[in-house]
């Protein structure tokens, strides 16, 4: 009996409690972390100092300093900020106008989901950096240049998915009886259906900020996203590259930033749809 | 008092047409409860749903009218549709287990009618809610009131579907089959709520069923309908007990159990070894 009862718990924990857990203790480090740095610095992030230039990391700069003596950890902490501004300005375009999009379209089928979707097949033809980099091109780089152009691009995945769902939940039996009732279509749209599709949309949510902080780091890389002198964590990442012998610290820890943001995001995605959206057929 | 008025409706689908009600006609008396019986594919659903206000994507309105009191719904818009709707005309359907939004508090979803149709305070809608929880015979609505559907019986969902009909005090309670989708001791049980109901509150209510013993059970008067078309029509008691068409006959046929050397007994005779 209790060994049957621990295995149950461990099954269960294996399956929702242990994604979602450290999903969300590491999210909440992360941005812990990230709000600090838009408050506070232990050196000037852009405070340039000859004297220590690619200094290992010591106990008075705890992730070295780089090539012109700056502080890595300062200019990690300013970085993660912006990347994670890129990131989550990225999924609110695109979230709230695929959102948009995705509900109408899937709710009232049609000629309009014909004309939209035929539009949102024709923008995710294209690969969503890709897409980025045309948008940027055009009207020039910048933090929130940058931001637009990607939720541009990722306006059609979650459109898609958004569509999806509410094709799914437009016929249910409860919609059905809001409209019964007299309730508007505004109100079945966004109080009735909405909250249902909340797990496949929350992990969509958290998949796409993946991809927009991997995608922020990605064109400040190539040098097209946010500009010195800035930091940002893909910027640091190819500005590091050069001197990745003699201080390799200046591109690990950005990049062990990059990862644990990723994960943090990921697993929570994935946690949510585990813990919320298994018990729905 | 309610009117159906020479009610036709056709569905049209890839260039197909194909009758569904045809040139119906009959009335709905304050406090009374009508029964529609027939067969599925009768017609009495999509009766049912145009009184509604909910007529499907592929139907078409050939004509007729549906007067409640003095105005005729099927000139309305759709906006002035959504006013009766809830208000005056409520409607309670098969599926218990599904017609409940799975996100939303109990409370909140018998109080969605109050949202719409009424200026109460967030109080006032909170006590007329627990008032129609107590109306439909649930136990301790405060706590019923802050649960999800999924913590539910299907009986207990049934009744909280009424709840939110009824909560505005509609003139008209259409009920679609909403027995059959329950267990034999629960459809009593919600037959009686809903006489209950229609006495204390002298409430219409147009009942549905295929079923022509819950029907009699239930129903003062009733319409027997076929392809599209009323049948019969009279006192539930006298089409009983001795109904003119061979159609209702047959409805009455096969109501199982009612006669004891029907087929399905002799089958289970043979089973129990007798």
């Amino acid at each position: 009996m209790n060994v049957e009862k621990q295995r149950i718990k461990k099954r269960k924990m294996g399956k929702t409690g242990y994604n979602f857990t450290f999903g969300l203790v590491l999210t909440v480090i992360m941005i812990g972390l990230i709000v600090l740095g838009f408050f506070w610095t232990p050196y000037d992030t852009e405070a340039m100092q000859g004297s220590i230039k690619l200094n290992a990391p010591s106990l008075a700069h705890i992730f070295g300093t780089d090539q012109f003596g700056r502080d890595v950890f300062s200019r990690v902490l300013a970085g993660a900020g912006s990347t994670f501004l890129v990131a989550a300005g990225t999924i609110l375009i695109g979230g709230g106008i695929g959102i948009i999009v995705g509900s109408v379209t899937g709710y009232f089928g049609g000629w309009l989901d014909e004309t939209l979707m035929r539009i949102n097949d024709a923008v995710a033809a294209f690969p969503s950096v890709l897409l980025a980099l045309v948008i940027i091109t055009v009207w020039g780089t910048g933090k929130y240049k940058v931001m637009l152009a990607l939720g541009v691009a990722f306006i059609p995945s979650f459109a898609r998915i958004v569509r999806g769902e509410f094709m799914r939940c437009r016929e249910a039996d409860y919609v059905t009886s809001a409209k019964l009732i007299g309730v508007s279509t505004p109100r079945i749209l966004f109080v009735h259906i909405l909250p249902n599709i909340l797990p496949a949309l929350l992990s969509a949510l958290t998949i796409g900020f993946n991809n927009a902080v991997l995608a922020e780091a990605g064109m400040s890389y190539l040098g097209i996203g946010v500009q010195p002198p800035d930091a940002s964590l893909g910027r640091m990442l190819s500005e590091s590259q050069t001197y990745l012998a003699g201080g390799p610290w200046c591109a690990v820890f950005p990049g062990l930033f990059l990862v644990l943001i990723v994960l943090g995001a990921g697993m929570l995605g994935e946690g949510i749809l585990d813990r919320f959206g298994g018990g729905r057929s | 008092m309610m009117k159906v008025e020479n009610l036709s409706i056709h569905f049209e689908q890839d260039g197909e047409l194909q009758e569904v009600v045809r040139d119906i006609s009959f009335c709905l008396q304050d406090g009374e409860i009508l029964g529609i019986v027939g067969e599925s594919g009768s017609g009495k659903t999509m009766t049912a749903l145009t009184i509604a206000g909910l007529l499907k994507e592929q139907a078409v309105l050939d004509g007729g009218s549906i007067f409640l009191d003095d105005t005729d719904l099927l000139t309305l818009s759709a906006r002035e549709m959504r006013e009766i709707q809830g208000r005056d005309i409520s409607m309670i359907f098969q599926e218990p287990m599904t017609a409940l939004n799975p996100t939303m508090k109990i409370g909140r979803q018998v109080e969605e009618s109050l949202v719409l149709h009424t200026k109460l305070s967030k109080e006032e809608r909170r006590e007329k809610a627990l008032r129609a929880l107590q109306d439909v015979e649930l136990v301790n609505q405060e706590d019923l009131y802050g649960r999800y559907p999924h913590e539910l019986s299907g009986g207990m969902r049934q009744r909280v579907m009424i709840a939110a009909a009824i909560v505005c005090r509609p003139k008209v309670l259409i009920a679609d089959e909403p027995t059959t989708a329950l267990d034999v001791g629960t459809q009593e049980s919600i037959l009686k709520l809903l006489k209950k109901l229609n006495q204390k509150y002298h409430m219409g209510i147009l009942f549905i069923s295929h079923n022509l013993r819950v029907v009699n059970e239930l129903c003062s008067r009733v319409l027997v309908m076929k392809d599209g078309v009323i049948v019969e029509e009279g006192d539930a008691e006298k089409i009983f007990k001795n109904p003119q068409t061979p159609y209702t006959k047959e409805l009455i046929q096969a109501i199982p159990g009612r006669t004891k050397s029907s087929a399905f007994y002799k089958l289970l005779r043979a089973k129990a070894g007798e």
